[in-house]
């Protein structure tokens, strides 16, 4: 029926988990060096989410998501330049210079936005979905979240609106084992995500969040069933989040030896482990060219940044309220 | 009275009805979602027939989830339709403040305008019905304290319509205040038509200024009726935006101001507009301005404690006589 059938674009998938480590690990240490001003999250180690999920989508699909929604972003297409003026606070930044690294979004590409608000994303998924709907368009909202979000009210009650109101919403919690500085299996008697969503009646599945390929076949899958009308889906992505809450975070609450078994199974060399097995499909020189490639556009995005001028202080009284039509 | 009259009268809680009904009639993107206002119309009847005309699509019965269908009417608002919510008590919204203040008030601003919340949170409210201390909050302040929603309290059937209209056409979140207590009041629906943003001089007067909104338009009516002072009533209509410019020129010209509210007086939207005006009018004020609201106490549930909390028209044409007497 569509190209998907074909299976998963492992070289795209791959392509997007290069763009967000190199966004990622430079924004860190720009952040660290005081050129991006503000609170930053970064999601390394979770790019296999991001990349299979973002490229399953169709185009004109939502994407609400977290604090750290960076890699979701770029993995939906938004501008890395746009991106990175926007996180050095620039006035030509995507959101000129009024969103930040929390806010970042870009709705022409479905990004409603990164928030703030642990669980926020989930009711306005939901929204957007009832949108989709009640308006006919076919697409699917998807709302990303961390385990830690599990425990907001927010995700409940979007769960159950989801569900009794058979929308075609895709909530994808990428499940990185804490919640800000916190062990998540301590903050609940179930700590499985998807256990805890059968209570309300909706189907959910467990992904091997490192394996982009597999989470980019589960959402195939899970978006396809939205599209046809058969209500909500719940993906849980095992995953980890290789540094702290915020840039910054000592990560004392972490144990010693937990960080480097996890990234023994970092999602780029889970890939090119696939490929080698599949008997090369892309060599180890194909994919170091990807990630050059992809190191090369962040540092000309960065550059760019540099370049431009603070934004103009008129540009603080702009877009609070819209002006109404005058009526005919 | 003429049979004529008796036929143009039409209830608030109608008028209501009708925006709504206009609103869904005029714009398939307009849905209203709630508890209870499908099916069963409304607690207060305000959205019934709705369902029944319009489809269980679009008038929308939400389980007592209102962290989730505020949030979500917030997204659906994002991505084409434009919900009218309801908030069943204005008290409730103690559940779901963070889709109103973190995501609707601010995501137009956060996107540079690439995001549009067009978006009505209807609240009902009011004092006066032994509703005790969670049922009977006036809570407009918060949201006028909120940069990026607009805030209306309709006093009067024309209003209860055209400001709900309005409120849809809106691109806007717009928090809408509705006083239970005028739910059953009557009027011409087709009085006087003014934009949202625009106050109303209520009853031209020459001595005091009162400033009021919602319920309280009435009591300040009454007491205009009853005082020995020629009072000027100003029906502010909305708090955000803020009509200020008819306020002071009233203040100007009478010299003296009152304002009176039902919410609670400590903090209370009287006090931006008296910090207002004494800015602005230090030297054309003939008397200090001066409050009347709720004094700063949880609305008690006995009927005779609310009473003696509310303000009355004694109280406001007492406080505008004692102005007049000042200087």
């Amino acid at each position: 029926m569509s190209t998907k059938s074909k299976g998963p674009p492992s070289a795209d998938l791959y392509a997007t988990m290069a763009l967000i480590r190199a966004f990622e690990t430079r924004v860190a240490e720009l952040y660290r060096d005081g050129e991006i001003p503000g609170f930053v999250h970064t999601s390394l180690g979770q790019e296999g989410v991001a990349a299979g999920v973002g490229l399953a989508l169709e185009e004109g699909d939502y994407v609400a998501t977290t604090h750290r929604g960076h890699g979701h972003c770029l993995a939906r297409g938004m501008e890395v330049e746009g991106m990175m003026a926007e996180l050095f606070a620039r006035g030509a930044g995507i959101c000129h210079g009024k969103g930040g690294s929390m806010h970042i979004a870009d709705p022409a590409k479905g990004v409603l936005g990164a928030n703030a608000i642990v669980g926020a994303s989930l009711p306005l998924a939901v929204g957007a979905a009832l949108s989709s709907k009640r308006l006919g368009q076919g697409r699917v909202a998807v709302a990303f979240f961390g385990e830690g979000a599990v425990n907001q009210g927010a995700f409940h009650e979007a769960v159950n609106l989801a569900a009794i109101w058979e929308l075609p919403a895709l909530l994808v919690c990428e499940n990185n084992i804490y919640a800000e500085f916190s062990d998540s299996r301590t903050m609940a008697r179930v700590p499985s995500v998807a256990a805890r969503c059968a209570a309300y009646g909706i189907e959910a599945e467990v992904v091997d969040g490192n394996d982009a390929e597999a989470v980019w076949g589960l959402t195939v899958h899970a978006a396809e069933r939205c599209r046809r009308g058969d209500g909500p889906f719940l993906i849980e992505a095992e995953t980890y989040r290789w540094h702290g809450h915020y840039e910054g975070d000592g990560q004392e609450y972490k144990p010693d030896d937990e960080a480097s078994a996890w990234r023994e199974r970092d999602p780029l060399e889970v890939a090119a482990a696939q490929f080698a097995e599949r008997g090369a499909q892309l060599g180890a020189e194909d994919l170091e060219r990807i990630r050059e490639r992809a190191a090369e556009q962040v540092e000309a995005a960065i550059e760019h940044a540099r370049s431009l001028p603070a934004p103009d202080p008129s540009e603080a009284y702009a877009d609070v309220f819209g002006e109404a039509e005058v009526p005919a | 009275m003429s049979g004529e009259a008796a036929v143009a009268a039409t209830r608030y809680i109608d008028a209501l009805n009708q925006g709504m009904a206009t609103a869904l009639e005029e714009d398939e993107r307009v849905i209203v979602l709630g508890i209870d206002v499908g099916a069963g119309g409304g607690i207060f009847r305000v959205t019934r027939g709705l369902h029944e005309r319009f489809g269980s699509e679009r008038v929308i019965d939400a389980p007592i989830s209102e962290m989730g269908y505020v949030g979500a009417a917030v997204g659906a608002a994002m991505t084409g339709l434009r919900p009218i919510v309801e908030i069943m008590f204005m008290d409730f919204v103690g559940v779901c403040m963070d889709p109103i203040l973190n995501q609707a008030a601010k995501l137009r601003y956060m996107t540079a305008g690439a995001l549009e919340i067009p978006i009505v949170f209807r609240m009902q409210t009011g004092a006066g019905k032994a509703a005790g201390a969670q049922h009977s909050q006036s809570l407009e302040a918060w949201f006028a304290h909120v940069p990026g929603l607009k805030v209306v309290m309709p006093a009067t059937v024309a209003d209860a319509r055209d400001l709900m209209l309005a409120a849809v056409r809106d691109p806007n979140p717009v928090v809408f205040v509705e006083n239970r207590r005028l739910y059953g009041s009557k009027g011409d629906v087709d009085a006087d038509p003014l934009p949202l943003g625009k106050a109303r001089v209520a009853r031209a007067g020459e001595e005091v200024t009162v400033v009021t909104w919602g319920q309280m338009l009435r009591t300040c009516l009454t007491a205009a009726e009853e005082s020995s002072a020629s009072l000027e009533v100003i029906d502010l209509r909305s708090l955000a935006p803020l009509d200020l410019e008819t306020v002071l020129s009233s203040a100007r010209r009478t010299g003296r101001l009152l304002i009176v509210h039902e919410a609670v007086q400590d903090f209370g939207a009287g006090a931006e507009i008296a910090a207002r005006a004494g800015e602005q009018l230090f030297d054309e004020l003939r008397t200090p301005v001066r409050r009347i609201g709720a004094p700063p106490v949880p609305m008690p549930f006995s009927p005779d404690l609310e009473r003696a909390l509310l303000p009355t028209s004694k109280a406001i044409s007492t406080a505008a006589e004692s102005l007049v007497s000042e200087g």
